[in-house]
C-alpha cells in the first residue's frame, strides 16, 4: 500500500514537472507585456464622435490640424406643411460653413445660413481629451464660444419689437458651452452641454438676455459605418423666453472615407446656438417637424509634419 | 521500488534536459510589406514573444497587432481597424509549427543550418498552412532564426476599402527575425 502510494506521488510529481518544462505559454506571455506596455503609455479616446456636430450643436471633437471641413446642411419644411407644400419639401433652410483646425486642439469656423440671413463665427478648443493608461482622464471637455448675426432686417425687427432700423449691436448673439462626453464603449457615447445664448437686445424688458440651457446627446452605433445619434436641449425654467421650445433631434449618420453624412428629424430650422437652443419656435407634438442633412466633406490642406513621406 | 525510483530519477532528469532545451524570446521581430506602384507599405513588430523546442523542432510565435509600428499614423490606424486587421477583436496573430530537418541543425556548432518549416498561420481568427524555409543561425550559443514568406491577406479576410485596393498588393510578404534565449 504505503509502496503504490509513493509511486502515485512520484508519478504525479513527475508529471508536473513535464508539464512546466514543456508548456511555455505564449499567450500568457503576450498578454503581460502587452498590460505592462498599456500601463506605462496613456491611450486616448479616438473617435467619440464620428462628426464635430451631433446634429445641429457641437460635438466634443475638433478638426484635425490643417484639415477643413466643409459643411453643408439643409432642413427642409415642416412635416405638417402638408401635401401642397409636399410635407415639407418645398421648403429649405441651409447653412454653409467651413470648419478649420488651426491645431489638433484649437479649430476655428463659419458660416452662413439662409434661415434669418444669418452669420455664425466660433472658435472651439479642445481642454481635456478622455485617456486611460498612465494619464487617466474619464471625459473630455471642449469648450465653444460663438457668435452669431442676424442681417435680415425686417425678421430682426418683428422678433426684438423695434420699429426703428436696428444697430448692428442689436444683431448679435453670442453662445457659450461647455461640451462634455465620454465613449462608454465603441458602441456607446454620451454627451452633456451646459449653454448659455446671450442676445444683445429682447424684444420685452420681461425677457431675460442670457438664456441658460442644458443639453445632452448620444451616439448608439448600429453597423461599423454607421450610429444613431439623438440630441436633446432643455431650457432651464426662468430664462426661456416665451413661444419657444426645448429642441429635439434625432438622427442617422453614416461615415465614409472622408465624408460624414448625417439625416436627421428635428424640430429646428435654424442650425446655429441661437436658433436651436434659444429660439426654436417648432413643437414635436404638432408636428412642426423637420426632415434635413447634413454633408461634411474633409480636405487635407496642410499635411502635418508626421505624414511627410 | 529501488528500481522504480531510479527510472523516474532518470526521465525526471531527461525532462530537465527537454527543458533546458527551449529557446524563448520575447523581442522578436516580424516585418511585413506590400508593394504595388502606387504605394508601398512596411510595418514592423519589436516584441514578437516565440518558442523554439530544439529537440522536438516545436516552434512557436505570438504577435500582438496593435505592436506593428508603420512610417504613417495613419495607415497604422486603418490597419487596426475593422477593416483590416479588426485589433480590438482578434488582438493577437500567431504561428504554431514545426520544423522538420531539426536534427540537422547543430545547436552547440556555429554555423547556419537551413531549415524547413509547415505549421498553422492564424490571423483574424482564419487558420491556413503555411509552409516556408528558413534558416537557424548558431553563433557563440546564440540562437537566430530567420525566414521569410509570402501570404494572401484575403485568405484572411484582411480585405479593406474597395478604393486602396489599387494601393494594397494582394500578397503580402512576412519577415521573421527572432534572436533566442536559452531558457
Amino acid at each position: 500500500m504505503m509502496r503504490k502510494i509513493k509511486l502515485l506521488a512520484l508519478f504525479i510529481l513527475l508529471c508536473s514537472v513535464k508539464a512546466i518544462s514543456q508548456n511555455v505559454n505564449l499567450d500568457s506571455m503576450l498578454d503581460t507585456q502587452t498590460a505592462h506596455k498599456d500601463s506605462v503609455k496613456t491611450h486616448y479616446a479616438e473617435a467619440t464622435f464620428k462628426s464635430t456636430r451631433l446634429i445641429d450643436g457641437h460635438s466634443v471633437e475638433t478638426t484635425r490640424a490643417g484639415v477643413l471641413d466643409l459643411k453643408i446642411s439643409h432642413r427642409f419644411g415642416q412635416l405638417n406643411d402638408g401635401f401642397y407644400n409636399m410635407f415639407g419639401l418645398d421648403v429649405a433652410s441651409i447653412r454653409i460653413g467651413m470648419d478649420y483646425g488651426l491645431t489638433n486642439r484649437l479649430t476655428v469656423g463659419g458660416g452662413r445660413s439662409s434661415f434669418e440671413k444669418q452669420y455664425d463665427g466660433f472658435l472651439k478648443y479642445r481642454l481635456l481629451r478622455q485617456s486611460a493608461g498612465e494619464k487617466n482622464m474619464p471625459v473630455s471637455v471642449t469648450l465653444l464660444g460663438a457668435v452669431m448675426f442676424e442681417t435680415d432686417t425686417v425678421a430682426v425687427k418683428s422678433e426684438k419689437k423695434i420699429s426703428v432700423k436696428p444697430a448692428t449691436s442689436d444683431k448679435l448673439s453670442y453662445a457659450y458651452q461647455v461640451l462634455i462626453a465620454r465613449k462608454f464603449s465603441d458602441d456607446f457615447s454620451l454627451q452633456l452641454m451646459p449653454s448659455l445664448i446671450h442676445e444683445n437686445i429682447v424684444d420685452s424688458s420681461f425677457n431675460k438676455n442670457d438664456i441658460f440651457a442644458i443639453g445632452a446627446g448620444a451616439r448608439f452605433k448600429l453597423t461599423p459605418r454607421s450610429s444613431l445619434n439623438i440630441e436633446y436641449y432643455y431650457q432651464l425654467p426662468g430664462s426661456q423666453m416665451p413661444g419657444t421650445y426645448n429642441t429635439f433631434s434625432i438622427g442617422w449618420e453614416v461615415e465614409t472615407a472622408g465624408h460624414v453624412f448625417q439625416l436627421h428629424l428635428s424640430n429646428s430650422t435654424g442650425m446655429t446656438e441661437r436658433t436651436v437652443i434659444a429660439e426654436n419656435a417648432g413643437r414635436w407634438s404638432k408636428g412642426d417637424i423637420h426632415f434635413g442633412f447634413n454633408i461634411s466633406r474633409v480636405f487635407v490642406i496642410k499635411k502635418p509634419k508626421d505624414l511627410k513621406m | 521500488m529501488k528500481k522504480i525510483i531510479f527510472v523516474n530519477l532518470f526521465v525526471f532528469v531527461l525532462s530537465a534536459v527537454v527543458f533546458s532545451q527551449t529557446y524563448i524570446t520575447r523581442n522578436g521581430n516580424i516585418s511585413f510589406s506590400s508593394h504595388t506602384a502606387l504605394e508601398d507599405v512596411n510595418a514592423e513588430n519589436n516584441e514578437t514573444v516565440s518558442v523554439l523546442n530544439a529537440a522536438t523542432g516545436d516552434i512557436e510565435f505570438k504577435v500582438a497587432i496593435k505592436g506593428f509600428r508603420f512610417k504613417k499614423t495613419a495607415m497604422e490606424e486603418h490597419f487596426n481597424n475593422d477593416d483590416y486587421m479588426a485589433s480590438g477583436k482578434y488582438p493577437k496573430a500567431g504561428f504554431k509549427g514545426k520544423i522538420a530537418n531539426i536534427s540537422s541543425v547543430n545547436f552547440s556548432k556555429d554555423g547556419n543550418y537551413n531549415v524547413t518549416v509547415s505549421g498553422d498561420l492564424t490571423i483574424r481568427d482564419v487558420t491556413k498552412t503555411v509552409n516556408s524555409n528558413g534558416v537557424i543561425t548558431v553563433k557563440n550559443g546564440a540562437v537566430t532564426v530567420t525566414s521569410t514568406f509570402t501570404v494572401k491577406r484575403k485568405e484572411y479576410n484582411v480585405v479593406g476599402e474597395s478604393f486602396v485596393q489599387q494601393k494594397l498588393g494582394d500578397d503580402i510578404k512576412i519577415n521573421v527575425n527572432c534572436q533566442y534565449d536559452k531558457q
